[in-house]
């Protein structure tokens, strides 16, 4: 009871999105391959290397990009680390509780990680400040302040956008600050599965119904870098398929439209 | 009418009772009258009242609400009525009979129904009734919720906005007092009036809103 | 208060290292309604301070022990983001978090009429987004506003200010140098109404004098602070058009409730 009351779905809020879905309709008037607004204020915390406050519908997520020295981990001594952590704190929804990260935060990070680390967005090799010895960090936090569902999209896009704007604080080592290396930029797609359809970017009324849900992240070749398939039901190979060329199509309008490349 | 001006006042705000009597949401210390929540002031048949402008849904007895199956005892239904409180459904109070154990067979966690509040004890148990005109389980349609010190406005005078917005849509409507709405109809109607029911709630505090709302209404026609 | 440092924080002219006199606040921003799930919330910037706060409640409280049959309890959580400051810090709750977490939910429930609500809590999640010296009394000024757009009954709006002394000085609201590299902070906050004190910490060194001046310096800018508070809650809640309404919508707000809608 009590906190949980709010995971319970109303039965016929469920057998209604089915229901209008087989019309292909979807409850805020959306057509399935249609995202919500996107609204990304950059540099938002100027205390961070980079971070970014994105707003995905009613959905908003706060990422900050920390760069510190470290040592390399022994099997990579010249390379930089990537590190992404989230937190999805209770601020953002009464279904989330406090303390330490939960299978769902840790999901979240680990899926928004792996989209920019296959991808090979950040140039890990110009992150050697002592080969062996010191290498820069990169901490991505995620923190999650208003719930409205996607939040592996909506990361993604904040994680992306602040990478893209953070400074490399070299000064701290004697040299001039450097923008982080950038080779390449992900885009991820995350897809429902209500009653037989897929639709792309669910709101948290939509999550809360769906059976299946897959996400899939692209580069600007149109490859694939990264997959994730969530939640108890199943997806035909067709419709992973088709989930894929939507993640493609998707992938180039926004490289375009959103971060500008 | 014996009105004069609406103020917003905050809480702890002094208040001025012009001679009146103090009414709902307005607290004295020391002589004094201060408001006791965000609200609005309404100066009506020699009271001040505090209008709250925000905040959860209190259950008041004989309202109708709508609520959602959490859990269930041996003998009653508890439900989520979007208060500080969760409401308790005896199957007594239900047009229904059922052996102990089986209230599951009739109404299960998910479920929703329109009820009436029948009676809130000393330590906030609020217990629900089926037991009168129209109540029952709510089955088809949909499910959204609005800020439930807006439900008043929705309503209308004398129900004359909800049943503009009904006429012509077409549209089935439940309003619970608690803020969760029912709706059912053409996919394309209920989409247009979840938006009407979001226009109302943005703009419940400026003028001519149903004259506004008819025509985004006929607009859509 | 302990770092020791020759840095100059006062200048020649009197003023301090950001270029404010002694009695001087930072610039401060206060917007209601910033977060649309929670049931209130406010967003705060206050120098370098970026802070958000949400309130959810009265709902019943949860784990179930912690519910006190006679009154809600107030639960607020305090929690600096991991890139809110210049070092990035590990995420989760330190001792620190935890004692302003404390004492900022105990300042909150003095103005709260708490007995409405027997069995419940009401949850103020307050995030530094970033930090900047005085993060404490800024979340708990947006604390109280995003209680009143939660529609949480209470005395007053409480409110707050930090003083402290520096290079000698008793100046208001340290910045981070200050708060570094000064002599002392006297975080305070009041009920504005009363001036009676809610929230009172003390760390550093001040004469019986100095601390009289600090609390005099805090509780004057608190009420200015106060205003802001309001304004705030006005700007959301108050539109021109006010006015006009009232008259049509007397009538409806008396008789709601007795309808049966289909």
């Amino acid at each position: 009871m009590s906190r949980s009351s709010d995971e319970i779905v109303y039965g016929l809020k469920r057998d209604y999105l089915e229901k209008i879905s087989s019309g292909g309709n979807r409850i805020d008037g959306r057509k399935f391959d249609e995202y919500r607004e996107i609204k990304i204020t950059t540099n938002f915390v100027t205390r961070a290397e980079g971070s970014a406050d994105v707003r995905l519908g009613n959905t908003r997520v706060l990422v900050g990009v920390k760069i510190e020295q470290g040592e390399p981990f022994p099997d990579t001594p010249n390379s930089g680390i990537l590190t992404t952590n989230a937190e999805l704190i209770p601020m953002a929804s009464p279904t989330f509780e406090s303390g330490p990260p939960n299978e769902d935060s840790i999901e979240l990070a680990r899926v928004v990680d792996r989209a920019i680390r296959e991808s090979k967005m950040i140039d890990l090799d110009k992150l050697v400040i002592t080969p062996g010895e010191k290498v820069w960090v990169v901490f991505i936090d995620i923190h999650v302040l208003d719930y409205d569902g996607n939040l592996i999209d909506a990361s993604t896009i904040g994680a992306v956008s602040a990478l893209l704007e953070a400074k490399v604080p070299a000064s701290k080592v004697g040299q001039e600050d450097f923008q982080l290396p950038i080779n390449h930029i992900p885009v991820m797609v995350t897809m429902a599965k209500i009653g037989s359809n897929i639709m792309v970017d669910p709101s948290l009324e939509e999550e809360e119904v769906a059976t299946a849900r897959i996400s899939v992240a692209t580069d600007e070749n149109g490859d694939l870098v990264a997959m994730q398939k969530g939640l108890s039901g199943s997806l035909t190979v067709e419709e992973i398929f088709k989930a894929v060329d939507t993640s493609i199509e998707i992938g180039k309008d926004f490289r375009k439209r959103v971060f500008g490349r | 009418m014996d009105t004069t001006t609406k103020k917003i006042v905050l809480p702890g705000e002094e208040i001025d009772l012009q001679g009146m009597k103090q009414g709902n949401g307005i607290y004295h210390e020391n002589g004094k009258y201060y408001a006791y929540q965000l609200g609005m002031l309404q100066f009506y048949n020699n009271y001040v009242n505090l209008i709250p402008l925000s905040g959860k849904y209190y259950p008041v007895k004989n309202d109708k609400v709508i609520g959602k199956v959490i859990d269930i005892a041996p003998s009653f239904w508890i439900l989520d009525i979007k208060g500080p409180y969760p409401g308790f459904l005896h199957i007594n109070d239900t047009p229904w009979k059922s052996g102990s154990g089986e209230l599951n067979k009739i109404m299960n966690t998910g479920d929703t129904v329109f009820a009436k509040v029948n009676e809130i004890t000393e330590s906030k148990q609020i217990w629900l009734s089926l037991k009168d005109n129209g109540l029952r389980k709510l089955e088809g349609g949909h499910i959204v919720s609005v800020q439930p010190t807006k439900v008043s406005r929705i309503i209308g005078k004398g129900g004359s906005m909800v049943n503009m917005i009904k006429e012509i849509t077409g549209v089935k409507i439940q309003l619970g007092q608690n803020g969760i709405v029912w709706i059912d109809g053409e996919p394309d109607k209920v989409l247009l009036v979840i938006k009407i029911l979001k226009f109302i709630e943005d703009q419940a505090h400026t003028s001519g809103l149903t004259e506004r709302v008819k025509e985004i209404l006929e607009k859509a026609r | 208060m302990s770092m020791v440092s020759n840095i100059k924080l006062i200048d020649e002219n009197g003023l301090r290292i950001d270029g404010r006199k002694f009695n001087e606040l930072r610039p401060i921003k206060i917007e209601v309604g910033v977060l649309n799930r929670a049931d209130g919330s406010a967003y705060i910037e206050w120098g370098g301070n970026k802070i958000i706060v949400a309130v959810y409640g009265p709902r019943e409280a949860f784990p179930k022990h912690t519910q006190n049959p006679s009154r809600a309890i107030v639960n607020a959580r305090y929690n600096m983001a991991a890139f809110s400051v210049d070092e990035r810090k590990r995420p989760g709750p330190d001792r620190r978090a935890i004692e302003i977490s404390k004492i900022i939910g105990e300042a909150l429930e003095s103005a709260i009429f708490v007995e409405q609500y027997p069995r419940t809590s009401i949850d103020v999640y307050i995030e530094v987004l970033q930090a900047d010296a005085g993060t404490r009394i800024a979340g708990l000024t947006a604390a109280s506003v995003a209680l009143a757009d939660a529609g949480i009954p209470m005395k007053d709006m409480i409110v707050g200010c930090a003083s402290g002394k520096v290079d000698g000085n008793i100046v208001l609201d340290l910045n981070k140098e200050e708060d570094n590299y000064g002599q002392a902070d006297v975080p305070l906050a009041i009920i504005p109404r009363t001036q009676e004190v809610v929230l009172l910490q003390m760390d550093g060194n001040l004469t019986r004098e100095e601390f009289g001046q600090a609390i005099e310096m805090s509780k004057k800018a608190a009420l200015f602070i106060s205003n802001l508070q309001k304004e705030a809650l006005l700007a959301k809640y108050s539109r021109p058009e006010e006015k006009e309404e009232v008259k049509e919508e007397e009538a409806e707000q008396e008789n709601h409730g007795d309808d049966n809608h289909e």
